[in-house]
């Protein structure tokens, strides 16, 4: 399968085909655009790990000893901002999905490369306004925003940090917007939609999201600037506003968010795991649709999360019944995974170690999501630890460890060059490791009754808090040893050849790294994403 | 809570606990099947189906090993054991959003960043609560600034405490003890200051701690002197079946149905008397005009719950007829809420509402 | 490996067949659907976006009835139906600029382009007249509001008429800010306009743009009954 590259003198490429800082800043190739991505979202993350960092120093002690109250809960509030609106919601989309959506259907960009390249700098005009109400002093209302204490209370930079969110909000939807279309309308010959890698379907549902959620988180933080700068009131009900209805428009969006973040990550999973099982994976179909199951049903779920904020009783068991039924296609997934392995050749690769790390972490992720979507148990469970532990093994433990198997899958794609097998694997069961250190005692806690946002809490708590403190300096240890290699590769590392997975999708039919328009020639699909052998081609139709 | 030890489970002390405790034990034992059943499969068939050689494997045609039959196994067996928690936690919650009738009435009001309390006896405490050990005791609370929540673990139960409303917390505690009290809504700098201790104590001892906590009469008596105080009775009639025709009569309003001048029919609860009190056109009595001034900013959060605990204790009488409630109801069950701002889950259960058990001021 | 990539015509190697198609489309007709599918998109997210607005709208008119009918006695109608006509003869006039772009009679095409603006502008100005008239009346939320009925009485239940003219700024002012976009794009169109750019085979900007102006003016068909008439008569007297 591996194709055996012919040695010739160095190949022209999108990186060498154009030179300078320029060429850069104003490219429209999908390619370097994700790479700007990269950069971008790589920075982010790592602002945002800090400050988990200096929250989890803090949580050593049950007293308040690191820093004071206000400072503790600037500290959580950026690290939530930076790292959902900065990091997660673009990181698999605007970086992989920009870099592969192109070259898995046979295109040769995006259907709007100039409005991609806006995207991004949209997105970094918002970051800025983020990293500006970093160094004024800070937010301190949680990221959640909630009035009438953001617009009324807060004494931190509320406007500032909401028009941040709101422009880049933008940039979410303009990338959703232009995937949308790029999925429509620029498909190779023959490519049709049955025949589309799966990760394209989990993108297609991924930006149905962004374009329908994102306008609503957007026009909520405008009233919320409206209300907060100058006094027009919406949400305080000192201004006869209703705060409960800023809870209803925040959660509309950001419960489907959640999906914006897992949804690209279970794409990633599902490419790897096919392509280290040597396998169609099992039920294509059911894959395909659960993604867009879970972008319907993600829209209509958002009262889960507010069971005790007074809505009514039976609005809560609408939303719990829901709830549950969005569970069922993400279970559906993870039997489909576990199946395609089922007599596949299975390789253990890094990628398809955070592959099979993604399904471990995801499942409890989503398995406690079942714990807070019974009315009854919410009731003790919101607000606590316990969430805070569910959405880090979501986001965590599902987007992230997609996010670095992608990362590991696709960096031969992308750079044209082989990292080091032995440092990647042992990074990757470092960050296993870690991360369950660092969040399973959080569900202990939760259950404890510890409240989430607790800046000082009582002593009984002390020992779960320690053992989650070890367990994240262990994670980060885990996310930097990659940082090292990965960029070690770059100059010392091997070349890559076009398919060194011996994957099946597009994206491995041309070079790499590929040339600035994809393919010498358009390709032309004459059967499925996933066929590893020749015998079954004929049947295809 | 008194010793510091560590512990991996909440004591459990009240009724309720013990349900949620059962519901959280069988949502770890189909959670833990499921991760260890998921986990087994990933590493056997890592194990089992490892890759040796160049070899492609064999394609399982996915019809040969029941394709569909498998999907819809996975599919429906999550979905009942799911429905399965949904219905045992949707009862459960039911049971939390409705107090029983003759609960112990206890008003809470949150500001940053501290719980004040108020007995309708009169006593009151800060980041306090005693309460007697197998009472139901029902809180009404509110908010004077920002969002909070009133959250006991031991209780399991919690409710967020908006500005603007009243909401509604219910328990009965079944051990003596000192229990953990926290803010669980965020609600600023010292938001994990805003903690406290709830006390429960035996029958005795609660009495004994009432009678010296007790120094300024009851809540109805301060709402009445309050009443007096703000000259709402040189216009609002309150005793039986006076009328001036300026000022509806208040006595044997509370828990009634209501007309408005514009047709409506509203229920006469707290969320209604809070409204009236503050925004006094929003709401009008049929056969009554528009001159009752705003009372914002003039009355506290605190004074509200005691004008409202004063009205509330003027009735309804029964069989006494009200001259600015024709239509009285008695609903034992949910109802829609009496308007929008109010809490449902307040607003459920407002039968156990009735004011028999409970001490009646001087001038009735 | 290569069993199913076969050798298609190379668009890169083929002649350029037409000058507005970029490198990336295989042809004009992709080109074409790829923009309209992208507009149609837009125009489902300013849905959601106004959609909030609207949700907010409800809810508190639910809420608060009488300050609703109460404060939409203070909106001037007459002027509110007269900008309405002027908006909806604005859409007429930019569905005449599509009808002449696409049989390209160019002279047609800038006539129609500048009679929307001038009816755009005239929708605009009329809304500021408004504003400042709020204005002047402390009908502005935020300090020194007062809302008085037309005898000088306070509205019915003042308290809450806050509300309904924070949404009532908040709907229009978004609204008035897609105009103020659509005035500038419009500008930009006639100058193309007036180069010949547009002809029966292209002239997608001027259709898309086409699409935005109604949507815009759809919203106002909304917002003009919401907030203008709807509660006009249901004062309890």
């Amino acid at each position: 399968m591996i194709a055996a590259t012919p040695p010739t003198e160095i190949k022209k490429n999108f990186f060498n085909q154009k030179q300078g800082l320029a060429s850069w800043l104003l490219t429209y190739d999908h390619k370097r655009i994700a790479i700007l991505y990269l950069l971008g979202v790589t920075f982010f993350f790592a602002i945002g790990g800090i400050f988990a960092a200096l929250i989890r120093l803090e949580l050593a002690t049950p007293a308040g000893d690191l820093v004071d109250s206000n400072t503790y809960n600037k500290f959580f509030t950026m690290h939530g901002i930076i790292m959902v609106f900065l990091f997660l919601i673009p990181s698999i989309p605007a970086v992989f999905g920009n870099f592969l959506i192109p070259l898995m259907i046979g295109a040769k960009d995006v259907a709007f490369p100039r409005l991609n390249l806006l995207s991004w700098y949209i997105y970094m005009i918002g970051g800025l306004f983020i990293i500006t109400v970093l160094l004024m002093g800070g937010v301190d209302t949680g990221w959640t925003f909630y009035t009438p204490f953001s617009t009324s209370y807060s004494n931190g930079y509320v406007v500032a940090a909401g028009m941040g969110i709101f422009i880049a909000g933008f940039s979410s939807i303009l990338t959703g917007l232009n995937f949308i279309v790029t999925i429509h309308r620029m498909r190779a010959p023959g490519l049709t939609w049955f025949r589309l890698p799966l990760f394209i379907w989990a993108h297609y549902a991924t930006s149905m999201i962004q374009v329908l959620g994102t306008p609503v988180i957007a026009v909520t933080l405008f009233l919320l600037v409206l209300e907060r700068g100058l006094h027009i009131g919406f949400f305080d009900p000192a201004y006869g506003g209703d705060p409960v209805l800023f809870q209803h428009m925040f959660w509309f969006y950001s419960h489907p968010a959640v999906y914006i973040m897992i949804l690209p990550s279970m794409g990633v999973v599902t490419e790897i795991i096919t392509t280290f099982s040597s396998k169609k994976p099992f039920g294509y179909t059911f894959i395909a649709f659960s993604s867009v199951a879970i972008a319907v049903f993600g829209f209509i779920v958002w009262g889960h999360h507010l069971f005790v904020s007074g809505q009514s009783a039976y609005a809560g068991m609408v939303f719990s019944v829901l709830s549950y039924i969005v569970a069922i296609p993400s279970a559906i997934k993870v039997f489909n995974w576990t199946a395609t392995m089922y007599k596949g050749a299975v390789r253990l690769t890094t990628p398809m170690l955070y592959a099979l790390g993604f399904i471990g972490l995801f499942t409890i992720g989503g398995l406690t999501g079942l714990f807070l979507a019974s009315l009854g148990m919410d009731v003790h469970l919101t607000d606590t630890y316990f969430v805070v532990a569910h959405f880090h093994y979501v986001m965590v433990g599902g987007a992230i460890m997609g996010f670095l198997g992608g990362i590991h899958y696709w960096w031969p794609k992308i750079f044209g060059k082989m990292y080091n097998e032995g440092w990647s694997k042992i990074s990757a069961v470092i960050i296993f490791i870690g991360f369950n250190l660092t969040f399973f005692p959080q569900f202990l806690l939760g259950y404890m009754g510890m409240p989430r946002r607790y800046h000082v809490y009582p002593p009984e708590f002390q020992v779960l808090n320690v053992l989650s403190s070890a367990g994240a300096s262990v994670l980060a240890i885990g996310y930097l040893i990659p940082f090292c290699y990965l960029l070690y590769s770059l100059k010392y590392g091997p070349d890559a050849p076009p398919n060194p997975w011996g994957a099946t999708t597009l994206e491995w039919k041309t070079q790499s790294p590929p040339i600035t328009q994809n393919f010498e020639v358009t390709p032309v699909v004459t059967q499925e994403a996933y066929t590893y052998t020749t015998e079954e081609v004929v049947h295809v139709g | 809570m008194g010793e510091k030890s560590f512990e991996l489970f909440p004591v459990a002390a009240s009724s309720i606990a013990g349900h949620v405790d059962a519901l959280y034990a069988y949502l770890v034992l189909v959670s833990a099947f499921f991760s260890l059943l998921i986990a087994f499969c990933v590493v056997f068939f890592a194990v089992k189906y490892r890759r040796k050689g160049d070899e492609l494997p064999k394609p399982v045609d996915e019809h040969s090993i029941g394709g569909m039959v498998l999907e819809i196994v996975w599919s429906v067996i999550p979905l009942g054991l799911s429905l399965v928690m949904f219905a045992w936690g949707a009862s459960i919650f039911f049971t939390e959003s409705r107090p029983p009738a003759d609960s112990l009435e206890v008003f809470v009001t949150g500001k940053q960043w501290m719980w004040k309390i108020q007995h309708i006896e009169g006593a009151r405490e800060i980041n306090e609560l005693h309460v007697p050990v197998n009472r139901d005791i029902r809180l009404t609370l509110t908010s004077e600034d920002v969002i909070h929540d009133f959250y006991v673990p031991a209780f399991r139960t919690k409710t967020d405490v908006l500005p603007g409303r009243y909401t509604t917390e219910w328990f009965r505690p079944t051990k003596i003890g000192a229990y953990h009290l926290f803010c669980a809504e965020y609600c600023g700098t010292k938001h994990s200051g805003m903690v406290g201790t709830v006390y429960v104590m035996n029958e005795a001892d609660y009495e004994q701690w009432l009678s010296k906590g007790s120094g300024e009469g009851s809540m109805a008596e301060e709402g009445q002197s309050l009443f007096n105080q703000l000259g709402c009775g040189t216009c609002h009639p309150s005793e039986i079946n006076k009328q001036n025709g300026r000022c509806p009569n208040l006595n044997g309003l509370f828990g009634t149905t209501v007309e408005l001048n514009d047709g409506t029919k509203v229920k006469a609860d707290e969320a209604y008397i809070r409204e009236s009190v503050l925004y006094p056109q929003a709401k009008i009595v049929a056969g009554y005009d528009n001159i009752m001034p705003t009372f914002k900013g003039l009355v506290t959060e605190d004074g509200l719950l005691k004008l409202v605990e004063y009205i509330r204790s003027l009735g309804p009488a029964e069989g006494m007829p009200s001259s600015a409630t024709p239509v009285p109801t008695q609903t034992s069950g949910p109802q829609p809420p009496a308007q929008p701002t109010a809490n449902s889950r307040a607003a459920n259960g407002r039968a156990g509402a009735a004011p028999a058990n409970r001490a009646a001021p001087g001038n009735q | 490996m290569d069993s199913e990539t076969v050798v298609a015509p190379s668009a890169a190697g083929a002649p350029p067949q037409h000058g507005h198609v970029e490198h990336h489309f295989e042809d004009a007709s992709q080109q074409k659907d790829a923009a309209t599918v992208g507009m149609w998109v837009f125009l489902v997210t300013e849905v959601m976006f106004f959609g909030g607005l609207f949700l907010a709208y409800f809810a508190y008119r639910q809420a608060y009835p009488v300050a609703f009918a109460s404060a939409s006695n203070n909106t001037n109608l007459l002027i509110g139906a007269a900008n309405t006509t002027v908006l909806i003869c604005s859409s007429l006039t930019m569905a005449l600029a599509v009808h002449f772009a696409a049989i390209g009679k160019k002279n047609l095409i800038v006539l129609f382009l500048i009679l929307t603006l001038l009816l755009g502008g005239t929708f605009l100005s009329v809304k500021a007249y408004e504003y400042h008239d709020k204005w002047v009346k402390h009908e502005v939320p935020g300090y020194n509001f007062d809302c008085r009925t037309d005898t000088g009485a306070p509205c019915a239940d003042a308290a809450h008429t806050p509300l309904f003219f924070s949404l009532y700024f908040g709907m229009t002012g978004l609204h008035a800010m897609h105009m103020i976009v659509g005035v500038g794009i419009l500008l930009f169109l006639i100058t193309q306009a007036r180069k010949g750019r547009y002809t029966p085979a292209w002239h997608t900007p001027v259709e898309l743009f086409g699409l935005y102006w109604h949507f815009v003016d759809i919203v106002w068909i909304f917002l003009f009954p919401l907030l203008y008439l709807i509660d006009r008569s249901a004062m309890p007297k």
